[in-house]
C-alpha cells in the first residue's frame, strides 16, 4: 500500500493512542510495521518476562514512555514468594546503554533497587515521570537520587509501595532549581518528612496539581501547603488530626475555601472526625473520593460526608459505611461509575460490614456504575440478578465474599445463577472475580456469555476440570486467568495448549495439576515459560511426576526461560 | 493454533473444532464410564476399586448437569422472569455445546495433538488414579448433603440436584471451629484441602441455618492470601486501627508482618507474627523458611550443585546455638527473643534477625545457653 508517503502514515498513526490500536496497525504490512515502530513513543509491556529490553530497544528506537509489570497479580496477596523476580535493573541498564531518551517509567509489582533508581536518575536527561505501584526493594535513598538528579522531573507517584524509610531528607534533595513538579505522591511512606523542605518545594512548584501526603504531615502543614497551592486538583491529606476549636483548624477552613479546583480527595490516614466539616465545601465538586485508608471515620460521619458529594464518580470506601451508608451513597451519588468497598476488619467479625442489600441499593441509585470491587459478608443470587438487571454496563465486577465458599444464605444454593446473570447481562464485562460457593455451572455461564472477558480470578470454586474447560473454550478474549484452590487438574490444563499463547498468563495454585501435567505442557509449548514455585517442598529432579504442584505460573514469552529465577522457581 | 470455540447461541456447531477439543472433555465427563469403554486412560488398571464409584458419580453428574442446563433461567426460583427470553431461544442443550456423548471411533486418535506423547500408558500411569478419585471425592464432598432426609443414596448427592430440592439443607456456612482449623496456612498436597469445604459434624435443621444468619460467624482461620487484599493495605489498616483501637478498646487487627533477616542470606523474608501463639511456633516457622541457607554459603541463583541444608540440620544448628534469634524493639534496641511473654513480644517487635551465635554473645552474657533453653 504505497499510496501515502511515510510521513502521512506517521501523522495518521499519531492519532492512535491506544496500545492495541498501534499493535494492530503494525501487523498490517511491513511498511506499516516500519512506520509504526519508528514513530512509537509509548510502549506497554504487561509481563516483563515476555520480552527482553534489548528487543524492545531495537524495535522502538523512539521510545519515550515505558510501562512494565512484573509479578503475577496474586503476588499482591502473598501467594508469590518474596524473591520470585520482576527486577527492573536489567531494563534500566539496557535502556541506559542505548540511546533511548526515556522520559516516563511506570512500574507495577516490580522489584526496584536504590541502584536502579540511581542509575535511572543519571541516565536520562529528560526524565519526567516515575510512577511506582506496588513495588518494593528500594529506600528513600533511591528517592533522594531521583529528586536530586532529575532536573525536569514532573511526576513522582508512589502508590502502595513497600519502601524502607531511612529518613525524611530525600525531599530536601530536590534542588532549588526544580520548579517543574506537577505531581507528587508519597502517601505510602511510613517515616518522617522534613516539613520545611516540603513547604518550600510546594512553594516553588507553580504547576503542582496533584499532591498526596503521608501520615507524617500534620494538619498545620497541610494548611500552609494549601495556601501555596490553591490550584491543586488532587489532594491526599496526611494526618488530619487537630483540635477543631483551634486557630489552625479555622485557618484551614478558610484556606480550603480557596481551593476550588480540588476534584480528587484521599488520605485521612489518621483522622479526627470532628475536623471533617472543613472539607465539606470541596465535597460538592469532588469526582473522586478515596477513604479506604481512613479507618478513623466511622459510619455516621462517613454518611454525613458523603451527603455532600453529589458529583462523585469514583468512591473507595471501607465497609464500616454499612448497608445504610451505601443507601445514602445510592441516593446522593447518581453519577457514580466506580465503587470499591474494602473490608475494615478482614479477619474479624464484621459488625458493620456490608451485605447484598448495600449492593442492590447502589445498583438502583447508580445506573452508570461500571467498575465494582465489593468485599462483603454475604451475597445472594437474587441480589446479583437484580444488580445485573439494573447495571448492565459493568466492565469490571469483582465480588469478594469474606468467607470464600459461602452459599446464598437465603436459599443455601451456590451463587452460580447470580454470577451467570452478571455475565449474561453485562456484555462488555472485561474483568471478573468470583467468590462464594460456586460449582462448574458458573463457569459454563462464563464460557457462554462473557465474550469480552479478559481477566478472570477464581478461588475455591468449581467441581471438576469441566469448569476450567468451559472458560478456556468459551472466553475467546481471555488474557489473564488466575486460579487458586480449585479442583482443576491436568485434563483441563492440557486440553487446549494453544490457548495459552493467546493469553498473557495463567496462574494455578493449590489445584490438582501435577508435575507431569506441567512438564508435558512445557515440552509441547516452547514459547511458554512454565514455572513451578515450590518454597517448602524443595522439588528435586527426582520429584515424582504424580506430585501435585503447589504453584504454577505460566506465561507466553519470546525470550525463553528467564535467567534470574531463584532456586525455588523451577522453569520446566 | 488452538481450535476456535463453540458458538452455542446461534445453534451453530463447528463440529471440527468441537471434535478437536472435545476428546479430553469426553474423557473427563465420561470419567469412569467412557474410560472403561475405551480404556485408553488405563484407569481401570490402577484404581479399579474406585473407578466404579467415579464412573457412576460422573454419569449422574452429566445427566444432572444436562438437566440443569435445560432448566437454565435467570429469574428468581419460581418466577417467570422476562429474562428467560434473553436466553438462547429454544432449550439450552449443553450437549450441543460440548458433545459429551461417547463419540465416534475416530476421536481417540485425534486426541489433542500435543498431549499424545506416543505412550498413552505413560500418561495413564502417572495420571493419578487417585487424583481422579480426589476430584470426585471433592465433588461428592462439596455439598455434604445429609441425605438422611431424602431417600437417595449418597451417589445422587451432587450439584445437579439443587433446582428443585426443598428438603435438602446445606449448612455449609455453619463452620464449627474444628472445620475451620483444617484450613491451614500452607496447603499440603492432600485431601484436607479439598475437605475444607465439607462441613464436619453438621446438623441439618433449620435452626442451625438461621443461627448462621443472625449470629456472628466464628472467627475465621487465616487462609493464606484470603481475603484478597494487598498486603500493603492490610498492614496499613493494621497500624491505623491499632492506633484507633487503643482508644476504642477493640481487639487488635489480624496481621503483623515483620521482616526477618538472617546473617549471610541473600534476601530477607517476612512473617506474620499474629499467625503464631508462642515462641516455639515462630521458631519452627523460621526454621522452615530459612532452611535453604547454609552457613556462609548462600544459595546463589542457578548455581548448580550447591548444598541444601535440611530443616533438621538448621534446627540442630539453632539448638547447638550456632544461630540466635533476636529482634529490634520499639526503642531500636536489639533484644534476644524469648525473654518476655509472647504478647508483649509481638507488641514491641519491629523486625527479626537470625544472628550468628558468635555475634550474639555481646547481646546477653549467656545468650548461647539461653537460646538452647528457649528455642
Amino acid at each position: 500500500m504505497n499510496y501515502f508517503p511515510d510521513e502521512v502514515l506517521e501523522h495518521v498513526f499519531d492519532f492512535l493512542t491506544s496500545h492495541r490500536d498501534r499493535n494492530a496497525v503494525s501487523l498490517v504490512c511491513s511498511l506499516w510495521y516500519r512506520v509504526e515502530r519508528f514513530s512509537r513513543q509509548r510502549v506497554f509491556i504487561g509481563n516483563c518476562y515476555a520480552i527482553s529490553p534489548e528487543k524492545l530497544i531495537t524495535r522502538f528506537p523512539g521510545l519515550k514512555s515505558l510501562t512494565l509489570k512484573g509479578k503475577p497479580h496474586f503476588a499482591d496477596f502473598n501467594l508469590v514468594p518474596y524473591d520470585w523476580g520482576g527486577y527492573v535493573q536489567p531494563w534500566i541498564e539496557a535502556l541506559a546503554k542505548s540511546r533511548i531518551g526515556l522520559e516516563e517509567l511506570r512500574l507495577k509489582r516490580m522489584v526496584v533497587s536504590d541502584d536502579s533508581l540511581e542509575l535511572l536518575s543519571r541516565s536520562f536527561a529528560n526524565f519526567k515521570t516515575l510512577v511506582l505501584v506496588s513495588c518494593e526493594g528500594f529506600t528513600t535513598d533511591g528517592l533522594a537520587a531521583i529528586a536530586a538528579n532529575c532536573r525536569f522531573l514532573r511526576e513522582l507517584d508512589l502508590q502502595e509501595n513497600e519502601i524502607d524509610d531511612h529518613s525524611g531528607h530525600w525531599l530536601s534533595c530536590f534542588p532549588d532549581s526544580c520548579t517543574s513538579l506537577t505531581s507528587l505522591n508519597f502517601a505510602c511512606l511510613k517515616g518522617e518528612i522534613n516539613l520545611a523542605s516540603l513547604e518550600r518545594l510546594v512553594a516553588r512548584s507553580p504547576n503542582l496539581r496533584s499532591l498526596r501526603l503521608n501520615r507524617a504531615v500534620p494538619l498545620e502543614t497541610l494548611q500552609k501547603i494549601l495556601m501555596r497551592a490553591p490550584l491543586l486538583v488532587d489532594l491526599g491529606t496526611g494526618s488530619y488530626v487537630h483540635d477543631p476549636d483551634s486557630e489552625t483548624y479555622n485557618k484551614l477552613k478558610t484556606t480550603i475555601l480557596k481551593c476550588k479546583s480540588i476534584r480528587n480527595l484521599s488520605g485521612f490516614l489518621e483522622v479526627a472526625p470532628r475536623c471533617l466539616p472543613a472539607i465539606f465545601p470541596i465535597c460538592l465538586n469532588l469526582t473522586s473520593l478515596n477513604l479506604s485508608y481512613a479507618a478513623g471515620i466511622h459510619g455516621s460521619e462517613l454518611i454525613k460526608l458523603i451527603r455532600h458529594c453529589a458529583k462523585l464518580q469514583r468512591l473507595w470506601i471501607l465497609d464500616c459505611i454499612g448497608d445504610k451508608g451505601l443507601e445514602v451513597v445510592a441516593s446522593t451519588c447518581n453519577e457514580l461509575q466506580e465503587l470499591r468497598v474494602f473490608p475494615s476488619d478482614p479477619f474479624g467479625v464484621g459488625h458493620d460490614a456490608v451485605t447484598e442489600n448495600g449492593l442492590v441499593a447502589i445498583s438502583i441509585g447508580c445506573p452508570k456504575l461500571h467498575s465494582l470491587l465489593y468485599f462483603c459478608q454475604q451475597m445472594t443470587n437474587a441480589a446479583l440478578i437484580t444488580v445485573a438487571r439494573n447495571c448492565p454496563n459493568f466492565i469490571r465486577f469483582r465480588l469478594c465474599i469474606l468467607d470464600p465458599t459461602r452459599p446464598d444464605p437465603v436459599t443455601m444454593k451456590p451463587l452460580d445463577d447470580g454470577f451467570g446473570a452478571i455475565v449474561q447481562s453485562c456484555k462488555l464485562l472485561r474483568r471478573l472475580s468470583l467468590s462464594g460457593l460456586l460449582t462448574d455451572q458458573v463457569f459454563l455461564y462464563i464460557g457462554m456469555y462473557a465474550e469480552q472477558l479478559e481477566m478472570l480470578s477464581v478461588a475455591f470454586a468449581g467441581d471438576s476440570d469441566k469448569g476450567m474447560l468451559y472458560v478456556l473454550n468459551g472466553c475467546k478474549k481471555l488474557r489473564k486467568l488466575e486460579i487458586r484452590d480449585c479442583p482443576f487438574g491436568n485434563m483441563a490444563l492440557l486440553s487446549d495448549v494453544g490457548k495459552y499463547e493467546t493469553m498473557r498468563s495463567l496462574w494455578m495454585s493449590s489445584c490438582e495439576v501435577t508435575l507431569w501435567g506441567c512438564k508435558t505442557l512445557a515440552k509441547v509449548m516452547p514459547r511458554l515459560n512454565v514455572e513451578i514455585i515450590n518454597e517448602h517442598d524443595q522439588m528435586e529432579i527426582c520429584a515424582e511426576d504424580g506430585q501435585r504442584v503447589e504453584k504454577m505460573y505460566l506465561y507466553r514469552t519470546l525470550v525463553g526461560p528467564r535467567k534470574d529465577a531463584p532456586e525455588f522457581v523451577w522453569n520446566l | 493454533m488452538s481450535p476456535p470455540l463453540l458458538r452455542a447461541v446461534e445453534g451453530e456447531q463447528s463440529d471440527v473444532s468441537l471434535v478437536a477439543s472435545s476428546p479430553t472433555v469426553d474423557s473427563i465427563s465420561q470419567n469412569g464410564s467412557g474410560l472403561k469403554e475405551r480404556n485408553y486412560m488405563g484407569l481401570s488398571d490402577c484404581s479399579s476399586v474406585d473407578s466404579s464409584a467415579v464412573s457412576s458419580l460422573s454419569e449422574e453428574k452429566n445427566n444432572n448437569l444436562n438437566l440443569k442446563a435445560t432448566e437454565l433461567r435467570l429469574g428468581l426460583p419460581g418466577s417467570q422472569s422476562p429474562e428467560r427470553s434473553l436466553l438462547n431461544t429454544g432449550k439450552l442443550d449443553e450437549k450441543s455445546l460440548f458433545p459429551l456423548l461417547p463419540s465416534k471411533e475416530g476421536i481417540c486418535s485425534s486426541i489433542q495433538k500435543n498431549v499424545v506423547s506416543g505412550n498413552k500408558r505413560g500418561f495413564s500411569d502417572t495420571m493419578d488414579g487417585f487424583s481422579e478419585v480426589k476430584n470426585s471425592v471433592y465433588t461428592a464432598g462439596n455439598w455434604m448433603f445429609n441425605a438422611a432426609s431424602e431417600s437417595e443414596s449418597p451417589q445422587s448427592v451432587e450439584q445437579g440436584k439443587f433446582p428443585g430440592n426443598s428438603g435438602m439443607n446445606v449448612v455449609l456456612s455453619s463452620r464449627p471451629s474444628g472445620a475451620q482449623s483444617s484450613i491451614m496456612k500452607e496447603f499440603p498436597g492432600n485431601l484436607l484441602q479439598e475437605h475444607h469445604r465439607a462441613t464436619i459434624g453438621t446438623s441439618h435443621d433449620h435452626k442451625t441455618v438461621s443461627n448462621n444468619n443472625s449470629s456472628a460467624p466464628a472467627p475465621k482461620a487465616q487462609v493464606v492470601g484470603w481475603p484478597p487484599i494487598r498486603s500493603f493495605r492490610k498492614n496499613s489498616l493494621a497500624t491505623t486501627s491499632k492506633n484507633n483501637d487503643e482508644v476504642d478498646g477493640k481487639p487488635g487487627p489480624g496481621v503483623l508482618f515483620v521482616k526477618v533477616s538472617m546473617d549471610g542470606a541473600p534476601y530477607q523474608r517476612k512473617v506474620d507474627l499474629r499467625l503464631y501463639a508462642a515462641y516455639q511456633e515462630l521458631s519452627t516457622a523460621l526454621e522452615k523458611m530459612f532452611s535453604c541457607f547454609t552457613i556462609g554459603q548462600c544459595g546463589s541463583r542457578g548455581a548448580p550443585g550447591k548444598e541444601m541444608m535440611s530443616e533438621s540440620k538448621l534446627r540442630d544448628l539453632l539448638h547447638g546455638s550456632e544461630y540466635v534469634l533476636t529482634y529490634e524493639d520499639k526503642d531500636g534496641d536489639w533484644m534476644l527473643v524469648g525473654d518476655v511473654p509472647w504478647e508483649m513480644f509481638i507488641d514491641s517487635c519491629k523486625r527479626l534477625k537470625i544472628m550468628k551465635g558468635s555475634d550474639a554473645i555481646g547481646l546477653a552474657p549467656r545468650a548461647v545457653e539461653k537460646s538452647t533453653n528457649r528455642i
